[in-house]
């Protein structure tokens, strides 16, 4: 079932705030974006609409946090990264606070906005951050859920958020948790690691078209980025010798980088990175920029088969 | 003083512009229709009598520094772009197309733009910046910025308020597409910007209050550049987002929002296509 990612995300936080009159939204005037109108239609009292200035946003967010609120501050995925680094960094996370930062349209979901509003570093800088939670959902059973434990889990955390419509992948019974990565399906020759709505789904794709080749291809969903689920990258880098990681981000500093960190170190076998390369954003059509930067099953299809030929 | 004639050309500009704008942002339904529509008097104004920029040398050492802040009505400022030859017309229509030459927030890519903009609150800064090298040079070009409601909302926009008057740039001009309007409503709902004028006094700029869709007003107040001699120049516009298209007319939703299909034929008659 596909659901549309930004009003489960307003949704599940009304359902946190009315059983926790700490959680607060603040938004940097776009909560038509998000869906948070529904939030504040429900707790005028406890929305903040800050105007356009992300920077001042987290600032504030860091104020009600040292309260004791729980706030949840969004914009584009560029400003509240980007622009507003600085806050946050040292105000939310030097100060060890507990703020929920948000960031919309990652990567080349920011299409018609072109390069200006397409992230492509926003979790590579993000990871410098020591300490920070860093998660992206790939569908909306798992929005709701890992959006409501990082509730309640204290620190600092980033929301990568994808907030057009998603199909599903998981089952509400499915456990998922921050830090837990996901097996969607196990195989034997290669693993394809993914995060995110558009390149996970593509690695689902990724691993049929394999199959009708005869190679067994594992796909983990790492929903979250930082930290990274060490363990699972291990036992299949033992299990399948090989794996692809696939972002819609920058191959460098993003979930590609953190998988590299861990092989390298601890086990090191023959990977590719699926993604982007090096580049800045364009403008168009989702379809059209996948092809672009080469976000495409078929792209992932071809770095496994270079793989299976090297190994 | 502006001739009958002159003012007829104006018109006619402006009303192009207001339809470029209107057929752009229609392409892929998507982009700020009455960002662009707000501003269009004031562009033809500039474009055609104050910025001493060249079509055929975009990048002449002298030339006026053009900064639209409001990156996002990026539609507007291509369409009198275009008409003045900085670029083929054809291009218009490859807006936030796939591998098309114009994206939605304008961009240095283009020839003649002088600046990416789209996330607010960077054009001033960048323009304090041009015009304190100009001072420093002492050249003569002048440095304009134009500006949104919700720009000035922006931290940064503020920290370039300070700066600018600090350093007495009288080379510098910001002008405000005060439409009152910005992303989610009504600026006085968000942020109220007032008392407006007499903040930017305070704040040691030289400030004119005019209606920004008035060609004679417009050109009188931008003929004498500073307004005050060491002081940076603020010009506030009083206009009407969505400015000419009745269902469009000071809305929220037509900054989002373009012209639907169904009402196309009616927004061009009624702009007098
Ligand atoms: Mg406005």
């Amino acid at each position: 079932m596909t659901t549309r990612m930004r009003e489960v995300y307003s949704d599940t936080l009304i359902r946190l705030a009315e059983k926790d009159r700490n959680i607060v939204v603040l938004e940097a005037d776009l909560m038509a974006a998000h869906a948070t109108k529904s939030f504040m239609e429900k707790f005028p009292e406890r929305t903040f609409n800050v105007g356009v200035a992300e920077a001042n946003m987290v600032g504030i967010a860091c104020g009600l946090s040292a309260r004791g609120k729980i706030p949840f501050a969004g914009s584009f995925a560029p400003f509240v990264t980007r622009r507003a680094y600085d806050q946050f960094f040292v105000s939310a996370n030097y100060a060890k606070l507990n703020v929920k930062l948000m960031g919309s349209d990652p990567g080349i979901t920011a299409a018609y906005n072109g390069g200006t509003h397409m992230p492509f570093e926003d979790v590579g800088i993000m990871r410098n951050v020591p300490g920070l939670i860093i998660y992206e959902p790939a569908d909306g059973v798992s929005l709701q859920k890992l959006l409501t434990e990082s509730a309640y889990r204290k620190g600092n955390v980033y929301l990568r958020l994808h907030r057009g419509n998603a199909p599903g992948i998981y089952n509400q019974n499915d456990e998922i948790k921050l830090g837990k990565a996901n097996v969607l399906k196990d195989g034997n020759d290669v693993t394809l690691i993914a995060s995110g709505v558009v390149m996970v789904n593509e690695a689902l794709k990724a691993s049929e078209m394999l199959q009708k080749e005869g190679v067994s291809a594992a796909v983990i969903d790492m929903h979250t980025i930082k930290p990274l689920d060490e363990e699972i990258v291990l036992k299949y880098a033992a299990k399948t010798s090989r794996i692809v990681t696939c972002e819609n981000h920058q191959v460098m500093n993003g979930l590609g980088s953190a998988v590299a960190e861990v092989l390298s170190e601890k086990q090191p076998i023959l990977m590719k990175r699926i993604g982007v390369n090096d580049e800045f954003g364009e403008v168009g059509d989702i379809e059209y920029l996948k092809e672009r930067f080469g976000l495409t099953a078929k792209r992932i299809c071809e770095s496994a088969r270079s793989l299976l030929v090297t190994a | 003083m502006l001739t009958k004639k002159q003012i007829c050309d104006f018109e006619y500009l402006a009303v192009k512009i207001r339809a470029d704008a209107v057929m752009m942002t229609n392409l892929q339904h998507s982009g700020h229709v009455g960002s662009s529509l707000s501003m269009a008097d004031l562009l033809v104004v500039l474009f055609e009598k104050v910025l001493n920029v060249a079509p055929k040398n975009p990048k002449g050492p002298n030339r006026d520094r053009f900064i639209l802040s409001k990156g996002h009505a990026a539609a507007g400022l291509y369409s009198i772009m275009a008409e003045k030859g900085f670029f083929p017309k054809d291009w218009l229509e490859t807006y936030y197309c796939d591998n098309g030459k114009l994206c939605g927030h304008i961009s240095h890519h283009v020839p003649g733009v002088e600046f990416s903009t789209g996330s607010l609150g960077h054009g001033l800064p960048v323009t304090v910046g041009m015009a304190l090298d100009g001072k420093r040079k002492g050249k003569k070009h002048r440095v304009f910025c134009l500006m949104s409601d919700g720009d000035c909302n922006e931290g940064s926009t503020w920290e370039a308020i300070m700066l600018a008057a600090q350093h007495k740039l009288d080379n510098l001009v910001a002008i405000v597409d005060y439409n009152k309007v910005q992303a989610l409503g009504f600026s006085k709902d968000v942020i109220n910007l007032e008392p407006f004028a007499e903040k930017m006094n305070l704040f040691g700029w030289a400030v004119k209050e005019i209606d920004g869709h008035n060609f004679e007003q417009i050109l009188d107040s931008l003929s004498i550049i500073p307004f005050v001699k060491g002081k940076p120049s603020f010009l506030i516009a009083h206009t009407v987002k969505g400015k000419g298209i009745s269902c469009m007319e000071n809305t929220v939703a037509s900054h989002y929002k373009c012209v639907a299909d169904d009402k196309l034929e009616d927004a061009y008659k009624e702009l007098g296509v």
